[in-house]
Formats: structure tokens, C-alpha cells, sequence
């Protein structure tokens, strides 16, 4: 509100930050970014961010984040509502872009899983699947990791402000493994290792603390998953641990690479 | 002459604001009597507890920390504790305080977020973190550096703040060596300091009136305030029931969760009755073994002394909801001082883990998460693969008494005189905060529906 002597503040593109099925990481990551938060809020009108406010204005809004995956059918409209809301739709997280962890029901018997978390399960409401948002509307830009990295975050914040293209690298984690001096956690001590088929984004944060990566940022942009299979077999995986491997965090996205003719993962669906 | 039609009052207010996960809350309110208060957790199910059948024994922490982005170290602990107890291992020595301080970290910064930036604005009449840090800006920024301080903590022994990728079953894929810890001794000093200061400054609030009548359940540990592991301690409302505990291996048989008439909801009972976890919990059961330094921001915050199980009488449990944030305050301040303490005496282990061979057999592990006490126990066959998974969040421990906390704090607003829509609302979500709900971690309920009518 403002008296009529206080000038007009110039109009600030207005934020809004959706939540569907997720763990609230994505989000948080927003809230963990502690010394560009308050810079943020002051270039940007925080419309409608429930975790972090009581305020939830309408749309229309010109950057929209969307956290979590599309689970249930009250989503498939929700997500629909948002998009004619957004000038600019951006997914943040493994769970918006891929299906997330809950994305793993899409390989088994859903009545099952209802029957094994829920005495009732005809009262719960839920899809078969968990569906990336892009599934469902046009996605302007996805940003990868389980969580997402709060430095991307503020990059693609900081280029939709810029009004350019989020400097988001497609590479794979090997590139940043090499930047940071890392010993190859393959090639050294024979540990299973994802970073060469995973996408960017963390800083090799796995390798530097000796453990294989797991995939947490999904498919990197050029990957040879058939090429990486025979390491990891060397390394003592069956096919079957190769399945899980693959098929936790971004399960659908991996999938996906092997449906594109990147085969050489037997066992596709992973367990259950 | 009154109305031969009873009225009805539906109030609905559709989400709750700064709470993590998402709710809604349904009211139903008769002739000036509530007689529903339902808070619909309309987080969908995410199903863990099924598709953690089939996955191989290290598989759990990394997956169920996913369940909550806001305490992932909790379910990180809570899984390794019950794997290795199926297993027949524990961690201990260096490897156990390493995890206590990682666990600090989370709790420094988790209550942090809370205290300033989701709670702190219900008692200074901000909508957000946004509008308090126009109104008290020294005070979000010292939040933000302690939050900052406690995501240090977690991101050195983690990688990350959220969802770490160090830890381990049996320990940590590396272990830091002293060298790399002592960075963090000098932010922890400072955060030291601001963790004193923000006990003075959540003292100086207004606290309402309110009592929770229900059940207090925490873990209690020999000799210091239990974090990582401990004993489920009961002190029951009815002050003619002793505080009594129980062997975790029981705790579905105390804790049960049913599905109430008409409700897709499990909802927990303890031993039949309403409880509560987290941090007025704790404060009740091991206050008494808090740093002399903690006892002390205790007192000047007008906790006064906890109830000591041992000189029964000495101190008062605390029930009031809105007072928890003292406790929480308080809580930080002793995680940075244990924090302190576990890194000066601390020597790199051999070893970054201990093994943890796969064999057949049912686990159980709890932990005491910023928000309470959280329940796993795992059933694994011969080959390691886990049959069974069950998992027991604190939201869903809480969800009765948060309930019946709005029951009763809205019928003593719509006795003043307080019933509309805005004041209700706000009055709700107020009492809903209170209580610090962490709804993701609702992983397996949706929606209460309980029918009161009086
Ligand atoms: S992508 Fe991972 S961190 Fe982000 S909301 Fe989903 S589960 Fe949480
Ligand atoms: S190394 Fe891989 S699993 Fe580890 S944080 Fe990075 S992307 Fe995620």
C-alpha cells in the first residue's frame, strides 16, 4: 500500500512458487539461499509461496517455480490452472521434471502399493503414475536434481531477471568431477559410478566424498548408458543392482534414455 | 426465541501457510459449538513404505531422506539405526558423534527456519520472513546466519544441506579430519552467541494461554538430551499416571495407527490415548540433561526448571503450544554447544564406516527429528532385500493433538466473541505452526475426518 506522496515503486515481476506431489527440498532451497533471498525478494514480488508465506495472491505471475509431481488427478487441472497463470513456467527438481522418487509406482502395481501403505485404500485418490509437469503444459525450462543446487537456482532466477537464457551447462558430472580434482572413484578404487551418464549440476559432490554417484540430477544431455553397463558389471553389479541403480531418483528419465535406444539394462522395471 | 433450524457455520480454510508440505483445515461449527475440527493433509502419497520392498539394505537412507527435504538427516538416522539393528551392528565411538553432529547441524538449522522464519512472524503480526525482515531486519539476519551455520555444519560432514549424500549405513563415506572441522568451530562460536540472543529475543513475545492436553512421547538417553537414539518416554497428562518407557522393538504395540470412521487418515494413538512429540516433548522428558548452559537460557526465558524424573517435583513440564518456540530456541543453542564439544574432541575414526553384512531379521531405529520422534523398523530376508517397511512420522504422532488444539482454541474464540472468517483462520493457523508440522513427512495419511459432537 502507498500513500499518494510515496512515489510508485517500479513494477516487480511477480513469483510464484507451486507445490505438487514432492518433499519440499526444491523449495527449500529457495529458503537456503540466505544471502541472495532477501536480494531476491527485492527484485521480485513473492506472490504466491506458501511455505515461506501467509501472502497467496493470484496469478497472473511472470516467473512460476513448480516443485513435485503430477499425482493425482486434482493436479492434472491444478497444473492446467497454473500454466494459463504463468508467463514463464520453470520445474525445479527431480520430482517436477522426471516423476521424482514417487515415480517408481509407474513400474508396479499401484493397487498393491495401496493395499501395502493403506487399510483403506478405496478412499485415496491418487493416479497410477507420477508424471513429470511437462507431461501435462509446455515447460519453458527444466531444472534438474534431487535436490536442485541452489547456485542454478540462482542462476536461472538471475537470467529470467536478465531476461536470457539460464547458463545451465548439459554436461555430465565426469566434467565437473574433473574440475574439482577428483580421483575417478571408477577407475581408482572400482566403485560403481552414475557420473558419467548424470547430468551436471551438483559439483561431483559424490566422488568427493568417495562414493559413486547415484543420479541424483538424472540423464546428462549426451550420455552412452550401454558403454557405462559393463564397468559397472565389472565392478560387481548384477544386472539386477544395475536396474535399481538406475531406477530410483529419476527413474522415468532413465527409462526414457533406454526407450530412445540406449538399451543394455536388462532389467528395465527395477524390483516390486 | 432461537432458530428451530440448527445453524451451521462450514469454515474452510483452503491451505495453510508456512507449514512445510500442504493442508487444509475443515471446521464444522454448530450453534457456536465446534463440532469437527479436521485438518486435511491433502499431501498425496507418495508410497515409500512400498517401493522400499525389494531394495538391498544400504538402499533406505537415501531413499526415505526424500520423504522430507526439511529433516532428511532424520530419516537418514532413523533408517541407518534400524538397518544396523537388524543387522546386529552399532555405531559407536568417534562414528556416533560424528553423527550427533551432523544431526546438530540439521537441528540448528531446521529450528532456525522455524523460530524465524516460519513462527516468529505469528507473534510480531508479519505475514512472512519478507515482512519481518523489514520490521526486524537485525533480527532475520542473525536467523539467516545461524540458519546458514547449521547448513554449514550438514553440508561439511554431508555434502549438501539437503538430502546428504555422505552418510551411510555403519557411518559416513568419508570421514572429515580434524583439520577440516575446525572452520566450523569458529561460525559455531558466533552462532553460539546468536543462538543466546534469539532465546532473549523469543522470550520477550506474548504468549497466549493454552494447554495441550495430551500425552508427551521423546526418546530419553542415559546421561545426555537424546538426539540420535534413545528410549520412547511416556509422561502422561493425567498426573496420577507415573512416566513410564518402553523397548523400541514395542513401539507399534504403543504407538498404534487407526483408521477412524469415515476417514482415509491413520491415526495414531499411544497406548489409547492423544500424545504429542518433538520439542515440548523432549523439554518434559530430558530437560534435565541439557548443558548447565541450556538450563541457564531455560530459566531467563521463563521455562524455569524441567521436570526431573529423578527428583520428581523439581520442575514443570511446559504445555503450552505457543511456548514452544523457547524450547526450540533453547534446543539450538545446546545443538551448537554439543556441536562445539563433539569437534574439539574429536579424532578421525580408522575407518569411515564400520560393515554392515545383510542377514535376515526385523530392525527398529528412532530418532528424535526437530519436529519428534520418528519411527522405522525394517524387515530384511537372508539376501538383504527389505519385505517390510514401516515408518512412523512425528506429524502424523501429532496430528490428534493438533487437533483437538484447534477444537479448543477455536471455541474460545467463538466464546469471545472472535468468529469470522479472518480471525478464525488466523487463529488456526497460528495453533497449526505452533506445533512446527512437517506434512510431507506425512507419507502415509491423508486426510482426518474425527466427529465430535457435544
Ligand atoms: S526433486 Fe528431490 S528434493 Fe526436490 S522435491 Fe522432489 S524429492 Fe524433494
Ligand atoms: S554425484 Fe550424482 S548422486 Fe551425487 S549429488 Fe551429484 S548428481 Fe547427485
Amino acid at each position: 500500500m502507498s500513500t499518494p506522496t510515496t512515489p510508485q515503486p517500479p513494477a516487480r515481476p511477480r513469483l510464484g512458487v507451486f507445490k505438487f506431489a514432492s518433499c519440499d527440498g526444491c523449495q527449500l532451497t529457495l529458503l537456503d539461499c540466505e544471502d541472495e533471498l532477501l536480494g531476491i525478494a527485492a527484485e521480485l514480488e513473492i506472490a504466491h509461496f506458501l511455505e515461506a508465506s501467509s501472502e497467496a495472491a493470484p496469478g497472473p505471475y511472470d516467473l512460476v517455480l513448480v516443485e513435485g509431481s503430477v499425482s493425482t488427478p486434482e493436479h492434472v487441472e491444478r497444473i492446467r490452472r497454473i500454466r494459463a497463470d504463468a508467463r514463464h513456467l520453470v520445474t525445479i527438481g527431480a520430482c517436477a521434471t522426471a516423476g521424482g522418487v514417487q515415480a517408481l509406482r509407474n513400474y508396479a502395481d499401484v493397487e498393491g502399493y495401496l493395499a501395502t501403505v493403506y487399510a483403506r485404500p478405496d478412499y485415496i485418490e491418487t493416479l497410477a503414475t507420477s508424471t513429470p509437469v511437462s507431461a501435462h503444459v509446455p515447460v519453458d525450462f527444466e531444472l534438474r536434481g534431487c535436490p536442485i543446487d541452489r547456485g542454478q537456482l540462482v542462476e536461472v532466477i538471475t537470467a529470467f531477471l536478465a531476461g536470457r537464457k539460464p547458463a545451465i551447462p548439459n554436461h555430465s558430472v565426469c566434467f565437473a568431477c574433473k574440475r574439482r580434482g577428483n580421483v575417478c572413484v571408477t577407475v581408482a578404487h572400482g566403485t560403481p559410478c552414475l557420473g558419467p551418464v548424470t547430468h551436471a549440476g551438483c559439483g561431483a559432490l559424490c566422488p568427493t566424498y568417495g562414493r559413486g554417484c547415484y543420479g541424483c540430477f538424472g540423464p546428462a544431455g549426451t550420455t552412452n548408458l550401454p558403454a557405462l553397463v559393463p564397468l559397472m558389471q565389472r565392478d560387481g553389479m548384477s544386472e539386477e543392482d544395475i536396474g535399481r541403480f538406475l531406477h530410483t531418483f529419476n527413474v522415468t528419465a532413465f527409462t526414457a534414455l533406454e526407450e530412445q535406444g540406449q538399451p543394455g539394462v536388462t532389467d528395465a522395471e527395477g524390483p516390486g | 426465541m432461537s432458530d428451530p433450524t440448527p445453524r451451521y457455520q462450514e469454515l474452510r480454510i483452503p491451505s495453510l501457510a508456512r507449514v512445510e508440505g500442504e493442508t487444509a483445515l475443515h471446521l464444522r461449527i454448530h450453534d457456536g459449538t465446534v463440532t469437527e475440527a479436521r485438518l486435511k493433509i491433502y499431501e498425496p502419497p507418495r508410497f515409500f513404505e512400498a517401493f522400499l520392498r525389494g531394495r538391498a539394505h544400504p538402499e533406505p537412507p537415501d531413499l526415505t531422506s526424500r520423504i522430507c527435504g526439511i529433516c532428511p538427516v532424520a530419516y537418514q538416522m532413523s533408517a541407518c539405526r534400524a538397518i544396523e539393528d537388524a543387522c546386529g551392528v552399532v555405531v559407536d565411538g568417534q562414528l556416533a558423534a560424528l553423527r550427533r553432529l551432523l544431526y546438530c547441524g540439521e537441528w540448528i538449522e531446521s529450528q532456525t527456519l522455524h523460530i524465524h522464519m516460519l513462527h516468529a512472524p505469528d507473534f510480531l503480526g508479519e505475514d512472512d520472513v519478507i515482512g519481518l525482515s523489514r520490521s526486524h531486519p537485525e533480527h532475520v539476519k542473525r536467523g539467516l546466519r545461524l540458519k546458514q551455520t547449521g547448513n554449514a555444519v550438514v553440508e561439511l560432514l554431508g555434502g549438501r544441506a539437503i538430502h546428504p549424500v555422505n552418510v551411510r549405513i555403519g557411518g559416513f563415506h568419508r570421514a572429515p579430519t580434524r583439520a577440516e572441522l575446525r572452520p566450523l568451530e569458529e561460525r559455531l562460536r558466533t552462532a553460539l552467541d546468536d543462538a543466546w540472543d534469539t532465546v532473549r529475543w523469543v522470550a520477550g513475545f506474548e504468549f497466549p494461554d493454552a494447554e495441550c492436553n495430551a500425552d508427551l512421547l521423546a526418546l530419553a538417553e542415559t546421561g545426555t538430551y537424546a538426539i540420535e537414539s534413545g528410549v520412547p518416554t511416556v509422561l502422561p497428562y493425567d498426573a496420577t499416571l507415573p512416566p513410564y518407557g518402553f523397548p523400541l522393538r514395542d513401539f507399534t504395540d504403543h504407538v498404534t495407527e487407526e483408521q477412524v470412521s469415515h476417514s482415509t487418515a491413520l491415526h495414531s494413538r499411544l497406548d489409547g490415548r492423544r500424545h504429542l512429540t518433538g520439542s515440548l516433548a523432549r523439554w518434559a522428558v530430558s530437560g534435565h540433561l541439557l548443558s548447565a548452559l541450556a538450563l541457564e537460557a531455560a530459566r531467563e526465558a521463563g521455562l524455569g526448571d524441567p521436570p526431573s524424573r529423578a527428583g520428581a517435583g523439581r520442575g514443570k513440564a511446559c504445555r503450552n503450544p505457543y511456548r514452544s518456540i523457547l524450547v526450540r530456541a533453547v534446543e539450538v543453542l545446546y545443538a551448537v554447544e554439543e556441536a562445539l564439544r563433539i569437534i574439539a574432541e574429536y579424532e578421525r575414526p580408522a575407518g569411515p564406516y564400520v560393515e554392515v553384512p545383510a542377514r535376515a531379521g526385523i530392525g527398529h531405529g528412532a530418532t528424535e527429528a526437530p519436529r519428534g520422534l520418528l519411527y522405522h523398523r525394517y524387515a530384511f530376508d537372508g539376501g538383504g532385500r527389505v519385505t517390510d517397511a514401516r515408518i512412523v512420522p512425528p506429524t502424523a504422532q501429532n496430528q490428534g493433538a493438533i487437533e483437538e488444539d484447534l477444537r479448543r482454541l477455536v471455541q474460545a474464540g467463538l466464546d469471545r466473541g472472535e468468529g469470522s472468517e479472518a480471525e478464525l483462520t488466523r487463529l488456526c493457523e497460528r495453533a497449526v505452526r505452533n506445533h512446527d508440522p512437517c506434512i510431507s513427512c506425512s507419507a502415509h495419511f491423508l486426510e482426518l475426518d474425527i466427529e465430535r459432537t457435544h
